[in-house]
This record gives structure tokens, sequence and C-alpha cells, in this order.
């Protein structure tokens, strides 16, 4: 176990060996909130690289599908600031800015161009175009969209796949530690001291009471895997790693996805019975209940999903909001204020980060038990 | 954001808070009146508070 330990933490370290070391600017700014939004803003989305702290960025691979496999490191890309469109509705091709040009900041835009290749990153977007290619599109609602360039599938393992995966790998050996001690003994031994509480809680007060005692064998493995996955990855989000995996909505779809297609294929007769035969109505109203009923089978997962993403989401900016406010803090008390209450909220989020991995189990368990309950007499 | 769309989350806000205060507050009373129930309590009481907070959720998103 300590030997694997060691292993993670190798490698871990030979990943920080091997950052790039970025120019640092020497314009000296202040912080605005301006700056502050932006951060945010920044935190919430993906990247192609990993950066530990302002300056210290770790590349990671660009794998894109376009007529052939594409690979790549994102170090490769250079950052190119373009001359952007002002009037709505027309289009513009992109044009790097000189240094004679000084126009102001809100009508400028930047991507970053391949050195070696023939692709450019425009804000996270990978697209198989220079910038003299590319067509530039302000939309009448202000917002900036790129026209005419050719579709690619983009595969690449960004911030979010890349800490997906280690904790995956994390996970793996924590309950095969977990499961190898109960053949020495019945009592765990090291960490699987804390888990397996955690893994009977799940059975005996979210798995027999929702699902029955009958059935929730087959589903506790999912369970399980969705329940530590969610809460684990809830906790990383607090560390200063800055890695934001819930809070974003691809992940918890896909995990919502899961739980739909294992209700519908795991459903028996019943099931099937009350949506598109609701027993003990009368007929007219059977008709008006099947596409309630239909429509409710998506919007249960639906939900599951926006819950999730919108939790992680709304914690992470109230707690990056709050400690961009220290930084505008005028004197010692409201700094220490803002400080607390920073404190009190990241505790509050450890809260939450357990609370929603609970919920979504329960709530998934919950699922799984309408899909298999036995029938039972009109009620 | 606009004005309508600052007053619709306001309302959000206040109908979603409503919700989950009355939930609270009615589990309050029922963990009070039979304190061996409490954990069953507290599990329709999370269920319920949750799914009132996804549709906050969803109307803030639309708002």
């Amino acid at each position: 176990m300590r030997r694997k330990f060691n292993f993670l933490a190798l490698l871990f370290t030979l990943a920080i060996t091997s950052v790039t070391f970025a120019k640092s600017d020497n314009t000296d700014h202040k912080d605005t909130p301006e700056e502050v939004k932006g951060f945010i803003k920044h935190h919430l989305k993906d990247a192609h690289y990993f950066e530990l702290f302002h300056g210290v960025k770790m590349p990671l691979p660009i794998i894109v599908w376009d007529n052939g496999i594409q690979f790549f490191l994102s170090s490769d890309f250079k950052k190119v600031e373009v001359k952007g469109v002002t009037a709505p509705d027309s289009t513009i091709t992109f044009e790097p800015l000189s240094e004679s040009d000084s126009v102001d900041k809100e009508s400028t835009d930047y991507l970053y161009e391949s050195k070696s290749s023939n692709y450019s990153i425009f804000h996270g977007k990978i697209v198989a175009a220079k910038h003299g290619d590319m067509l530039l599109k302000l939309n009448s609602d202000g917002k900036k969209k790129l026209v005419s360039h050719s579709s690619l599938i983009d595969f690449s393992i960004t911030k979010n796949v890349l800490m997906t995966l280690l904790i995956c790998v994390l996970i793996f050996f924590l309950f095969t530690g977990l499961s190898k001690s109960y053949k020495k003994g019945p009592i765990p031994s090291g960490f699987g001291r804390l888990l397996e509480p955690l893994v009977l809680f799940i059975r005996d007060d979210i798995a027999i009471p929702n699902i029955g005692e009958k059935h929730y064998k087959r589903y506790m493995s999912y369970l399980l895997t969705v329940f530590f996955f969610i809460w684990i990855v809830n906790l990383a989000g607090m560390t200063p790693l800055g890695i934001n995996i819930t809070g974003n909505i691809a992940i918890t779809f896909s995990l919502a996805l899961i739980t739909y297609l294992i209700t519908q294929f795991t459903a028996n007769k019943n099931y099937w019975g009350h949506i598109f035969w609701m027993p003990g109505v009368p007929v007219p109203m059977k008709f008006v209940l099947m596409p309630i009923e239909l429509l409710g089978t998506i919007i249960k997962p639906f939900s599951l999903m926006i819950r999730l993403y919108a939790n992680i989401t709304a914690g992470h900016v109230v707690l990056m909001s709050l400690i961009g406010l220290v930084f505008f803090a005028s004197n010692l008390f409201a700094f220490g204020s803002f400080f607390g209450l920073t404190l009190f909220l990241g505790v509050i989020e450890l809260l939450v980060a357990f609370l929603q991995a609970y919920i979504f189990t329960m709530l998934t368990a919950l699922y799984f038990g309408a899909a298999v309950e036995e029938h039972h007499d009109e009620h | 954001m606009t004005i309508p769309n600052i007053v619709g989350a306001g309302l959000i806000v206040i109908g979603a808070g409503l919700g989950i205060g009355k939930i609270g507050g009615s589990a309050m009373d029922a963990i009070a009146r039979q304190p061996e129930a409490t954990s069953k309590i507290q599990t329709a009481m999370i269920i319920a508070a949750a799914l009132i907070e996804g549709i906050g959720f969803a109307a803030l998103f639309a708002a």
C-alpha cells in the first residue's frame, strides 16, 4: 500500500519538474474587480494546461481527430493578439496586432497558435486554421463567434480529464487496498477503516431502504462508485489545485446518463406499466398521463445533472468571490472578517461536497427502486 | 444581466428559501415529536430540500 502511494507521489513530482516556466509579464498591475471576475471565469472553464500557480504551467497533450489522429503538447501553442471586430453582425479576418497599433483592450482578442502545425485555440476550442484563415463574427448580442472552419473531434487530455483519471486511480488503489485487507481478518487496516463505515452507510441507509432487500445487490457497485467518485472529486475541488470537475456540465451529464440508462434497462414490467398504462385511473386519464410520465423519466436524470453542476459551480463562485474580496479589504478589520467568512464558507463547502454526493446517490437509488418495484395491490 | 433578470432571480431565491425553510421547520417539529425517527425524517427532509433546490437552480439558469 505504502509503495503504491510512493509511486503516485513520484509520478506527481515528475509531472511538476517538467513544468514550463512562462514568461512573467513585467507590467505592474493592480488587482481590479474585473481581474477577479476574469479569474473566476477562467477557473470554471476547462483548460489545456495545468497551472499550479501563476507562472508554473504544466502542458497537457492535445489529441485531435482531423482525418487522422494528431498528437502534440499544449506547450506548442503561442499567444497571438489579434485585432477584433467592433461593428455588430459583421465578419472580419483575424489580423495580428503589431506593436504600433494602439487600440483599446475591449476590441482586441487573442488566440493561441501552434508553432509547428496548423491549429489554434480560440477561447478553449481547437480550430484547424491559423489567424489568417479565420473569420470572426460579432453577434448582435455582443458574443464573438468563429465562422468557417473545418470540423474536428477533440480528444485532448485536458485538466479535467487528467484529474478525473488521477482520482479514478486513487479510488482504485483505496478500494483494492480495502478489499485485500479483508483477507487478513475482519477488521480493515489503514485508510480502509474510514471507508468501511461509509460503504456500510450506503448499503444500509441508501440502498436497502430505497431499492429493497431483494434487488439491492445488483446496484451496489454503481451506487458505491458514483458516491465515492462525486465525493472525492468534490473534495479535490476544495484543494488549492484549482480542480473543478463536477462543476463541468459534461461530467454531471455523463453521470446522470449512466443513471438513466441503468434505470431504463433494468426496469421491470411493473415500471413500464406505470408509464404507459397507469393502473387505477380512468382510461382517458391513462392517455393524458402517458406523455407526462415519459417526460418524467427524462426530467429526473436532468435534475440530477443540473443540481450537482449548479451546486458545485455556485459554491466555487461564492468561495472565489470571497477570496477575491480579501484583496480589496482596506483595513485590518475588513480583511479579518472576509478571511473568516471565507473559512466559514469553505467548511460549509466541505459539507456540501458530501451532501451532494449523498443526494445524487440517494436519488439514484430512489429511481432504481422505482424501476424494480414489485407489483402490489391497488392503492 | 438586465433588471427583470435580477428581479426574477430574487423571486426565485425567495421562493426556494421559503420552501426549504418550511421543510426544515416541519422536520424540526417532527423530530421533536418523535426523536426515535430522526434518521428517517432527516433523509426525507434532505430529499425534499434537494428537489426544491434543483428547481430553484433550473429557474436561476433560465433567469
